[in-house]
Order: C-alpha cells, then structure tokens, then sequence
C-alpha cells in the first residue's frame, strides 16, 4: 500500500453513536484501514455522539454541551476520523459556527475541524492509500451519502478503493446522489415523506441488478436496509469499510449472523 | 390565499396518496434536474457566475433604501409612477384603486407569485374587476380554481389528461367541444382563447424578475410572451414587485439572467426577456400610456440584517424545489402556501408565521441539494435549522421532540452513564433481534418500522465495550 510522507500518524477514530451501538465491525473495520495506512488508532473514551441530533432539532445549547466534550475529548490528536461524512461534516463544518460568542472555544473549534476527516476522504486525500487487499465477490452499488457528497466531497475516493477490491464490481444506481430519505430525525418526524423517499431509493437500487448496497453512513444504511428487508429484497447492505477492510463476510446490516454470502 | 401550512402533515397524506400527483412529479423529478446539469455543463464559468449573482444581491441587500429611491427617481423621470406598499392590504388597496380609476373590467395578468402571496385574484374579484391569467399553467389553474404548486410551472402538479378535461369543461361553452389529447392542440386552444381576452383587458399587471435601478426598468422573463401583451396592449401597466428584487445596474441584470433560466428550466435564456422603462413616449407606436411600480414589502424589511437575510437573494428560479427530494415526494400544494419546497420553507414562516408553517422548515433531511444548485447561493438548510432554533427557543417544537432529545441529552452529556445505557440497549435488542437480524415492530419505534424493518445490533456488545474488553487493541469480530 503506498502512503505519502507527510501524513499524521496518530490518529483518534470518532466511532459514531451509531456504530457503537449497532454494527461495532464498522469501527474495527476503520481501524483495521487506518492501521494498514500505517496510522496509530486510539479510541478516545468520553466520547459519545457528535451533537447532530440536538442542532438539527434546533436545541443550541444542547448543542454547543456536546460539541464542547467532544473537543475536550479528541484534544491533541493528529488527525480526528469518523466512518461517518454526516458525523464528520458536523466535527469539520459545524462545530465553529457554534461559538460565534465564544472567541476561546471557537478557536477551539476550528482546531479540531481543521484536523476531522470522513475515512474515506482521509484514506485516499490525506494519507494517498491507492488500493486496499480485499476480495468481494459480486456487484455492488454505491449510494452517496448527502454530507458526505456535498459537505466534504465524498464521491471518487471510495470508489477508487473499491476499484481494488478483488472480484467486485461496481453497477451505478442512476441517481447515486439523491437523499435517501433518513435525515437523522426526519425519518421518524416524517415517517410517510421518508417512507415515500426511500422507496425511489430501493427502486433504483433493484434496477442495477446489484447484490450488495454500500454506503459510507450507518443511518442511511439502516434506512435503505431496513426497507429493502421490509420489500423482502435479497440485496445485502454494508458500510463500505467493511468490505474494503476485507470483512465482507460477516452477517449484512439487519440479516442474523448465520447467513453468509 | 389562505394557509394549509398548519396541515402540512394531513396534506401530505392527500400527496402521497394522489396518483396524477405522483405521476406528475416522477415527470419533473427527471426532467428539470436533468436539464439544469446540462446547461451547467455547458457553461465553463456557470460557477464563477453563480459567485457573481450572489454578489450582487448581497450588493443590492447592503444598499437597499439607496437602489430602491434611485429606481423610483427613475420611474419618475420617466413618466412613470411607484407606490410604496409596506403590506399586503396597501398594495392589494393601491391596484384596485388604480384599477378603478381606469373603469378596468377586466385585467390581464402575466404569472407573479407576488400577486398569489397578497391574494390579488381575490380581492379584484370582489372589487368587480376580472383578473384573467394569461401564463398557461395559471391559466389552467385559474379555471380549476386551484393555487399554484411550483413557483415557475403553477400547473405542474396537473398531468395532460387532467388539463384536457378541464379545457373540455371551461372551453365547450365557447364552441371549442372536442376533447384535445395533444400537448401543441391545447396550447393553440388556449392561446386562441386567451387572445381575444388580451385585446379587451383594460389593465395589464405583471410582477418584475428585476427592478433596474440604473434605468427604472422593469424586467420580465417568460416562455410564452404572454407579460408582452399584457404590458403593451392595455392603456395602463402595472408592476408589482417586492423591495428585494432591485439590482443596481443592466450589467447586474445581465449575469443574474444568466444563471437564472440555466437554474431553472436548463435554458441559456428564456424565450422571452422584456424590459419595460416607463410608458409609451412620443412617437411610440405602442405601449401603455399609464406606467406603475407597486413595490411591496410584506415583512422583508424585517428580515434585513438578521441571520435570515440571505433568503432575500432568491431570484425565484424554482432549481431548489427541482432538485429537493421533499418536494419530489410531495409536491407544492402539500406546504399549503404559495411558496413551495426549500424556499418557502425559510419564506413562508417569515410571511405567514411560524406558528402558522413551523413543520415547513423541520421537513427536511438537511440533504442540501437545493444549496448545491441555487444560482445565489442561498444556504436553505441552514437558514431552515436558524427556524428551527427559534421555534426550539419559543417552545413551539413538538413536546414528544423536546421530551426525546431532553432524556437523549441527560445521557449524552454523562458519557459513563451513556455506556451503560448503550450497554443495556445493545444487550436487549441483540438478544431479541439476532435470529431474525431485524425487527418488524418495535415499541416506541412505530414511526420506523411501520414502512421499515429494524436492524438488531451486532452481537458482542457495543464498540466501546469490545474495545475495553480488549485493552484498547483492535479485534477482528
């Protein structure tokens, strides 16, 4: 794997509640990539989520609390990296606007989003990794996540990687950049315009005939899964580090572990 | 009109369950966004414009009072006359009275959702002047009796069966008593129609794309032509607009245009772009003999100098709601007021209330496509969520949201306590959920699992206790 030479070494993973608590293999996943590029992965331990839900229900102050643990909690790091673009864009994008009236914490803030990254953009901009060793036998499509899209430009990297994936091949949806109607709260707030959304989503990801959907966010994920389940579609559902950390074949989001591929 | 804003939820349900509806914007999901891409394409500098467009609103908003008195002494010195309408009833009580003091019967309206949001067509009504829509899709929905549903194509919300029936309807009586199936048959039907109603029009009234300060000009693009009748064949003129659509200079006009029909329709330019400066001189041969600007503020005067001031460089392009998957789901007429999608969800509680539209601006994934293709560069999502943090501040969000995200909060800013509790959650969910891998029905979930399965977590504890266990070193499940 070829790395360039200045890159950070010692780097903290910003696991996401989410993966915490549902698909842990994402966080190892991650882990195994960064550690593979030749990066020291620490964990930090008080972390918890990144705020989203509170600063997209409009709660500021609940907000800026958590925005300030975090900051306290990945202090010193080279490099702050989340599986996550949504996650990631809220660390990079978000967090210093949250302390316009705070100069102390602001600068701060814009510290740590100067040195928070999305994994996939991480690994192919910041540490020049070109291919991975994996193997994954089949089709799959890739749905770009919003914040990840247009937040933080994640678009060509995690295709690349895939490009090197043994055996895998890469069928496009026709609108791989459309929202897949999670959004967090949304889902739940507007169950039927999620609902309607995500059927587009499981239509256009049943029209490329592909086996496997990939994204690089746990929720949309477990949106898309989590329909395609309630259609009976066989596609499976993984979070892109997953395969292209090799781990392909443990159990699909949302299948029991007994299944194989 | 009258708000359905506060039914958003209802007139959701009535969306999503309208077939021609849902036909329609399978239509225009496609073909717009397609169209914009396209055009964007083409144009090597599209994004170096979208900068300067933006610039030069935000130009226009910094001197506004200035732009605004250097248009008017324009008009003036032109001949021409400009009413100052700080809200909806002056401007409506201004065009009846000008309307009156011609004996109008009829008036011949070019498209202005400026007349939808007073409510204009009503009002003339009951003052016993005839408003007669001369746009097609106004006009097919005029006859229907229906509000616009996207803010450059009112009728999209109609599929072409729908408009036969309804021309069949309105148009038999007049002689027309074939029902038409082609697209061009019925645009020669109406334009027939509509002509005869363009010569007997007393008043023509159209809205403004841009008022251009340098000159008095008023500026309108169309498709059809139909404001070109509208602004010359009538004996008088009038244009009513909103304080924030002055530009300084043609210069300026000529970059906002460029973005403007790439945004909205993938044209490099509209059929149409008209420039009215003052009425008819000597020596014209046509023209109206009466000119007025009716520039309306409603409420944005307010919004200047607050976070929510960059809403006011929207140049009305529609590329926000072509391109939100929200409104691709829904379609206009589901946010109950005139303005749709991404911009009538800042818009529209500014105007109406945010008591009133509150779940405008919480509909939202936050997905930023509209941002990704406003020609001004308007940051929708955020200005959404500023909605957001003043109805979190004045109480108005939900109790059952404010409820969640209190317990969520107590847990998240105690992150030993938040262990366990993930600790707990992962143990429960994994031990009932494993063998199927999902759930179909979760208490406290309905909202996910009535359209969607569950997954259960992985098995083995949550990532952090994995990690612990091992002494902070990586495990390959």
């Amino acid at each position: 794997m070829s790395t360039s030479p200045s890159r950070p070494h010692r780097v903290a993973l910003f696991v996401t509640c989410l993966v915490d608590l549902f698909r842990p293999s994402v966080g190892f996943a991650a882990i195994k990539l960064l550690e593979d590029a030749g990066c020291t992965v620490e964990v930090p331990p008080l972390q918890v989520c990144c705020g989203q839900p509170a600063y997209n229900s409009g709660d500021r102050q609940t907000t800026k609390a958590i925005a300030t643990q975090v900051i306290d909690a990945f202090e010193g790091y080279e490099a702050v990296v989340a599986p996550s673009g949504s996650c990631g864009g809220m660390l990079s994008h978000h967090y210093p606007g949250l302390f316009d009236d705070d100069p102390a914490m602001k600068l701060r803030a814009e510290n740590l989003a100067g040195r928070s990254y999305e994994l996939m953009a991480f690994l192919v901009d910041v540490l020049g990794v070109e291919k991975v060793a994996a193997r994954y036998d089949g089709t799959v499509t890739y749905h770009d996540s919003c914040s990840g899209l247009r937040e933080l430009g994640v678009k060509a990297q995690p295709r690349r990687l895939l490009g090197s994936v043994e055996g895998l091949r890469i069928s496009e949806m026709k609108t791989p950049e459309v929202c897949c109607g999670f959004g967090g709260t949304f889902c739940v707030k507007y169950p039927e315009i999620s609902n309607a959304m995500v059927g587009e989503k499981s239509a256009d990801i049943a029209a490329t005939g592909a086996g496997t959907l990939l994204a690089g966010d746990l929720g949309c994920l477990m949106n898309m899964a989590g329909k395609l389940q309630r259609e009976g579609s066989t596609v499976q559902v993984r979070h892109v580090a997953e395969v292209l950390a090799d781990m392909g074949s443990i159990a699909p989001i949302g299948e029991p572990d007994a299944v194989k591929r | 009109m009258e708000s359905t804003a506060h039914d958003f939820k209802s007139n959701v349900d009535s969306a999503l369950a309208n077939p021609n509806l849902q036909d329609s914007l399978a239509m225009l999901k496609v073909g717009f966004s397609e169209r914009r891409r396209l055009a964007a394409e083409r144009l090597p500098e599209f994004e170096v414009l979208r900068d300067r467009a933006r610039d030069i609103k935000n130009h226009a908003l910094a001197n506004l009072d200035f732009y605004l008195e250097e248009f008017e002494r324009k008009v003036i010195g032109l001949g021409g006359h400009v009413h100052w309408a700080p809200t909806a009833a002056d401007a409506r009580r201004i065009i009846t009275d000008l309307c009156k003091s011609v004996g109008a019967r009829t008036v011949a309206k070019s498209k202005s959702m400026v007349a939808e949001e007073i409510a204009l067509n009503e009002h003339l009504e009951k003052a016993g002047i005839a408003p007669i829509e001369t746009d097609l899709g106004e006009y097919i929905i005029q006859l229907r009796n229906e509000p616009p549903s996207h803010i450059i194509a009112p009728a999209v919300h109609l599929t072409k069966d729908q408009v036969a029936d309804t021309f069949l309807e309105h148009h038999g009586p007049l002689g027309f008593t074939k029902r038409l199936t082609e697209r061009n048959d019925l645009v020669a039907e109406a334009r027939y129609v509509l002509r005869q109603k363009f010569l007997d029009a007393d008043v023509g009234l159209t809205g403004a794309n841009f008022l251009v300060a340098e000159t008095g000009s008023s500026m309108l693009v169309t498709n059809e032509g139909n404001a070109d009748l509208s602004n010359t064949l009538p004996k008088m003129h009038i244009v009513l607009a909103t304080i924030e659509k002055v530009i300084p200079t043609l210069e300026d006009a000529a970059v906002l245009l460029r973005v403007l029909a790439r945004s909205a329709t993938g044209q490099e330019s509209s059929a149409y772009t008209t420039l009215n400066t003052g009425p008819k001189r000597d020596g014209d041969l046509d023209g109206p003999s009466a000119y007025h600007v009716v520039i309306l503020d409603n409420g944005r005067s307010s919004v200047l100098g607050t976070e929510m001031q960059e809403i006011l460089r929207c140049i009305r392009c529609g590329a926000c709601m072509n391109h939100c998957p929200v409104y691709g789901a829904i379609g206009g007429h589901a946010y109950g007021w005139v303005y749709p999608g991404p911009i009538g969800a800042v818009l529209t509680p500014q105007l109406i209330g945010v008591e009133e539209a509150g779940n405008l601006p919480n509909a939202s994934t936050f997905c930023g496509r509209c941002e990704s293709v406003c020609p001004v560069r308007i940051p929708l999502p955020k200005l959404m969520r500023h909605w957001r943090e003043r109805e979190f501040e004045r109480h108005l969000t939900p109790k059952a949201v404010r409820q969640g995200l209190a317990l969520w909060s107590f847990f998240a800013r105690r992150p030993k306590l938040y262990r366990r509790l993930t600790g707990l959650a992962n143990r429960v969910l994994s031990l009932f959920g494993r063998a199927q891998g999902r759930y179909d029905a979760l208490p406290l979930a309905g909202g996910w699992t009535r359209f969607r399965d569950f997954p259960a977590p992985q098995a083995g504890g949550t990532f952090h206790a994995q990690w612990a266990r091992h002494g902070g070193t990586r495990t390959r499940p």
